[in-house]
């Protein structure tokens, strides 16, 4: 939708009626919910002060020079041109304020990366463009899941109003209990992106191939928002991070639902499905997983995303489309969604891209074959 | 020494071709200025209609304008144009023109190369900008061109990659130049503590960029290995570390971005003395600060990388490194004011924008010192409270010096005055469209908001908002700036400028130099006493 001159207005006018879970025209750090982000808030008010202070004395002393020392107001100029005492003590008094504000600095900087003895340990994995937890040590151990932004895209391509939490909210939230210190072990699918949750103080790259760490405890119940930090594609804007704190005893309830959940969801890996059954299926697979580029029309966006409807892997070789999914192209974005989708989800999405569109292969492929493809 | 220099001294010869070929194949220092100069205003316009999408797209939440890989490919075009395109030939052209007269030196060093380290440029920019056109658009991993991001990317990457080893391959030839031309064409009794302080921070930045163009030129050419040569230094799946390529990129960003404000210090440092009326403070204090700044820049890279995932030694190491080059900017800044201190002064534009310059740079050095300390960045890292400390040094910075060096000299250059009052107007109007525009991008990055983003939560609305209306009225403000810089210069309207138009300018373009200065200067080297 193109930028119009009466929308310059309504903007405008938007603006003294802002609506939004945050307050409009927010100055400062959002309210911090763990020590370390209230720390960081602190230190940053301190170096505020400290500026101020700076900036009130050295421009009082040039806005009055600039009043004061004007060849219209009849000023002569002076002919000094250097002294070296005064060059010692600006050199040094700023070397001192810096001093001061390294001591706090440090400490907080120390107590930021100490990961130790976690009572939770989560992995995040950044995928262009949502993030995958894993559970991996204490209370809730096994539980896995992903977590991709859940704003309709008719509110991002202004078909619809806008919602409270817009951009900001996500399908499966990272669930976490208050006052316990939890360790997010961070890494990559595929390019860097950055973990950063703005009320907890914490931001860690998520970079491919390797695993960093960081590290929170939060004080208060309450779900928090956060962002990617690290450019990583298209969609970089669109992969939030939201984590809902919760009491002990929630925390116990939604650990025991999970892995309920997650035993229902457990398949027999040799069930045969109906080609009907697995397409319906294969559709809700790609509307969450594969629309964002081969789009719901299946023409993708050339060349970088490739169309599918009509394509020679979605008409060829089964075992070549199976393939591709499953691996994913190296030097392009096509992920290994091996690594991401179960067997029968695989299946059912080959199945549904054979089948729709132009595509009439009458294929269908079942869990069994995605299995036996996986070296 | 004196074997270039011609020595008939009876009257001009004005031995040079005319029209377009005269411009091919010039070898005088005026000419090869006066391109680099119109090459980076030029370019200056062209990022700054990408900077207006930009700001169009982000006037409101939702996706208006463009789509998100577009909107990337803006944001690194951006960036790659204004530094290599804008900011930094536009140095090396005021370079050109002024080292030496300054020095009293008939041309550069090397003439001819200076011939071609300009032309590299436009095929250079030429590059980039077809980078647009070819399947999968232009490089969109941003300016810095992460790995492993930017070893996804279709051809505009390769494109980009070629373009930036072309700027570089000229900024090293013209860097060779400046030194060479510094050290050995100095006028007898130009001693180095006594050459005017833009030649003095011209020097310091040549050796910076000889020291780290060569390592941006090895980062991106692994980058290239990476896509087609089947390498895998920043791949791990190959044993390599997306990591490195920050390491290799910083070593050279950092130092590049004083590359990009050094030369503005040493305008500033010509213009306040001069509309003071009284001499610069602290001649030999703002030689070492300069100094200082640039041996310091070598050992702070990694405060780009904070929440990558270094050692607790590291990040210390960094953080405190990073604080300390806050010491010597502040020494320049407190000589700065003491120069204007009991002066005379008055407030033509060049004054004006270089006061502001410092008001304003000095409000970025600021917020570089919050960004320095680590657990402040951890916050601010990636946020628009980045992009706006870098525009604040770099736009109010950088380019508010090239204004006031433009006013400054353009009599010098043009024999004639520019508009005072058009000057002042375009000052005041950047003053405060800038602020509009910038400002609020701090309490942006405070309250949350990521960089590099085409489309943002709600809460962000408003000062967003407020930045793109500054934005375009900024933008717009640069359109005055280039009817100035045209009626005076082409269109030739303008009072006649005396040799020395400002009373307290003493450098020896003033004192030995008519105006407009003659196409050679300098048949007889000036004895500077």
């Amino acid at each position: 939708m193109r930028l119009k001159p009466g929308r310059l207005i309504a903007g405008l006018l938007q603006m003294l009626c802002a609506g939004s879970a945050y307050a409009a025209y927010g100055v400062n750090f959002q309210p911090p919910v763990t020590r370390i982000a209230s720390e960081i808030y602190d230190l940053h008010m301190l170096m505020m002060y400290v500026i101020l202070a700076i900036f009130c004395v050295v421009f009082g002393v040039m806005f009055y020079s600039i009043y004061a020392h004007r060849r219209s107001m009849g000023h002569e100029a002076a002919q000094f041109h250097e002294n070296t005492t005064v060059e010692i003590i600006w050199t040094a008094i700023p070397l001192v304020i810096l001093i001061g504000m390294a001591w706090p600095a440090t400490k907080t900087l120390v107590a930021f990366k100490d990961t130790s003895n976690p009572d939770i340990t989560i992995k995040a994995t950044g995928y262009q463009w949502k993030w995958g937890y894993d559970y991996l040590k204490g209370e809730g151990e096994g539980i896995a899941f992903q977590s991709k932004l859940a704003t309709p895209p008719e509110q991002i391509h202004n078909q619809a109003p806008k919602g409270e939490n817009y951009l900001l909210e996500v399908d499966n939230p990272l669930v976490v209990p208050v006052g316990k210190k939890v360790r997010i072990l961070t890494t990559a699918n595929d390019v860097i992106h950055s973990f950063w949750v703005p009320a907890f103080g914490i931001k860690q790259d998520a970079i491919p191939g390797f695993v960093r760490d960081t590290w929170f405890r939060a004080d208060k119940e309450g779900t928090y928002r956060g962002q990617c930090a690290e450019l990583c594609g298209k969609d970089h804007g669109f992969m939030p991070v939201v984590i809902v704190v919760v009491s002990q005893e929630k925390y116990a309830q939604w650990v025991s639902a999970q892995k309920a959940k997650a035993a229902a969801a457990a398949e027999d890996p040799n069930k045969q499905w109906s080609a009907d059954e697995l397409k319906a299926r294969g559709e809700k697979v790609y509307a969450a997983n594969c629309v964002a580029c081969h789009q719901a029309n299946g023409k993708g966006l050339p060349p970088a995303f490739p169309a599918l409807d009509g394509s020679k892997i979605a008409v060829g070789d089964k075992k070549a489309h199976i393939d591709i999914v499953l691996n994913g192209k190296t030097g392009t974005t096509m992920a290994a969604f091996g690594k991401q989708l179960s067997d029968t989800d695989i299946a059912a999405v080959v199945t549904y891209e054979r089948n729709s569109w132009g595509n009439k292969t009458g294929d269908a492929a079942q869990p069994a074959e995605v299995k036996a493809a996986r070296k | 020494m004196s074997a270039v220099i011609d020595t008939h001294g009876h009257g001009e010869h004005e031995h040079h071709p005319s029209g377009l070929m005269r411009w091919v194949t010039t070898t005088n220092h005026k000419d090869i200025g006066t391109m680099y100069l119109w090459f980076s205003f030029t370019m200056l316009l062209v990022g700054g209609v990408l900077a207006l999408t930009i700001r169009s797209e982000l006037f409101e939440p939702g996706l208006q304008v463009v789509n998100p890989e577009f909107f990337n490919q803006l944001t690194t075009m951006h960036g790659l144009i204004m530094v290599f395109g804008a900011i930094m030939p536009a140095f090396v052209g005021f370079a050109n023109w002024q080292i030496p007269m300054m020095i009293g030196a008939p041309d550069m060093a090397f003439a001819r190369m200076n011939n071609w380290s300009f032309w590299l440029l436009p095929a250079a920019a030429t590059l980039l900008v077809i980078s647009f056109f070819v399947p999968g658009g232009a490089p969109a991993a941003g300016w810095t061109l992460y790995a492993p991001l930017s070893t996804q990317m279709g051809p505009g990457m390769d494109f980009g990659i070629f373009a930036l080893h072309i700027m570089g391959a000229s900024s090293i030839m013209g860097s060779i130049n400046i030194i060479t031309t510094i050290l050995n064409m100095r006028a007898p009794g130009m001693t180095l503590m006594r050459m005017p302080m833009f030649v003095w921070t011209w020097l310091i930045t040549a050796y910076l960029l000889i020291a780290v163009m060569p390592v941006l030129a090895g980062a991106i050419t692994m980058v290239l290995a990476d896509r087609h040569f089947g390498t895998s230094f920043f791949d791990a799946a190959g044993g390599g570390d997306p990591v490195m390529f920050q390491h290799i990129f910083w070593f050279f960003g950092h130092p590049e971005v004083y590359i990009m404000i050094l030369p503005a210090f040493g305008i500033i440092s010509q213009v306040i003395p001069a509309f003071a009326r009284k001499p610069l403070f602290g001649y030999a204090s703002m030689v070492y600060a300069t100094s200082s700044i640039a041996i310091l820049s070598f050992i702070v890279w990694a405060h780009h990388m904070f929440t990558v995932g270094l050692p607790t030694a590291g990040l210390l190491f960094f953080m405190y490194a990073t604080m300390l080059i806050a010491v010597p900017t502040g020494v320049k800044v407190f000589n700065w004011l003491a120069t204007m201190w009991k002066g005379s002064m008055t407030f033509e534009t060049p004054m004006l924008f270089a006061v502001g310059f410092i008001f304003v740079f000095t409000m970025g050095g600021f917020t570089g010192l919050m960004l320095a300390i680590m657990p402040v960045d951890v916050q601010l890292q990636d946020t628009y409270y980045v992009v706006a400390h870098f525009h604040y040094v770099l736009v109010a910075g950088s380019l508010f010096a090239i204004f006031a060096g433009t006013y400054f000299w353009i009599p010098k250059w043009v024999g004639r005055m520019y508009d005072e009052t058009l000057g002042k107007w375009h000052f005041w109007l950047s003053m405060v469209f800038f602020n509009i525009t910038f400002f609020p991008m701090h309490f942006l990055g405070l309250a949350g908001m990521p960089r590099r983003i085409p489309d943002y939560a709600s809460q962000f609305t408003e000062f967003n908002m407020i930045a793109s209306i500054g934005a375009f009225g900024f933008g717009l403000s640069q359109l005055l700036f280039l009817y100035i810089v045209l009626k005076v210069s082409v269109f030739g309207k303008g009072d006649k400028a005396p040799a020395r138009p400002w009373e307290g300018a003493d450098t020896l373009e003033w004192t030995h130099l008519p105006s407009p200065a003659p196409y050679h200067s300098f048949h007889e080297q000036p004895e500077v006493k």
